[in-house]
């Protein structure tokens, strides 16, 4: 799942679900990322072990590229990058 | 032998699409299918759930506000009484208010904001005419935004669905 490198100016959001349940961070990223331009940078953080299967679901359903998964404990950070309109 | 005028034209572009029908009222009911049918929007999918019979009451103005969980023949209940004790007045008001405890310390939205964030979505709410009908509700008493609809409108929405669930 690694991309290209991002540049320093890449617009990035990060969008903080701790403690948050399905389907909250799946509703709060779907809301970010229709908001996005193409090639913008979601940055997802989750406590919910759902979400290392949803939001990669989340990304194909989507059309959005999963770039990073990072789990430190029971955090996990997800690096989305929006895809192209459609 | 199927006529060529029966054959549905799909979209290869067009978005995916999710038909639910939720034919129960009671609160830990309501949750799966505007669960599912919010989390369809947010994946650009487009959804719609048809409430029938008692699932109805998910989509009326004022009972959608006292949804409760049943204490009797509930065996997974929040709180796990024989029926004969889950049958005595105030079970149902016990376990209605421990659901509502237990999701609301998981910072989960209530019903009504459920159906605030799927309609903001877009999502579809199609109320079953016959159920009206039969129990005597009118459109004024559903939350605004309702397409009332008969079985035949709902299965036209969801012969092109990708996903078909009854909840």
């Amino acid at each position: 799942m690694s991309g290209p490198a991002f540049r320093e100016s890449t617009p990035r959001l990060t969008l903080d679900c701790e403690g948050l349940l399905c389907p909250l961070p799946v509703y709060k990223a779907g809301l970010a990322l229709s908001r996005m331009s193409p090639g913008d940078l979601l940055e997802l953080v989750s406590t919910d072990p759902g979400s290392l299967a949803d939001v990669p679901a989340m990304a194909r359903q989507r059309g959005d590229h999963l770039r990073s998964v990072v789990t430190e404990g029971d955090r996990h950070v997800f690096l989305l990058e929006k895809g192209p309109a459609r | 032998m199927i006529a060529e005028d029966d054959a549905v034209p799909t979209d290869p572009s067009a978005p995916r699409r999710l038909a639910l029908v939720a034919s129960k009222g009671t609160l830990d009911q309501a949750y799966p299918p505007l669960i599912l049918a919010t989390t369809a929007a947010s994946l650009g999918w487009e959804a719609g759930i048809y409430f029938t019979f008692y699932g109805l009451d998910i989509i009326h103005r004022e009972r959608l506000e006292k949804l409760k969980v049943a204490s009797l023949a509930n065996p997974a209940g929040p709180i796990r009484l024989p029926n004969l004790i889950g049958a005595l007045p105030g079970a149902t008001l016990g376990a209605t208010a421990m659901m509502k405890k237990w999701m609301s310390n998981a910072a989960m939205p209530t019903v009504p904001e459920f159906i605030e964030m799927a309609s903001g979505l877009g999502v579809r709410f199609f109320a079953c005419a016959t159920t009206m009908g039969v129990m005597g509700v009118t459109a004024g008493d559903l939350i605004d935004g309702c397409d009332i609809a008969g079985a035949a409108a709902f299965l036209d929405y969801a012969a092109t669905a990708d996903v078909q669930l009854f909840v």
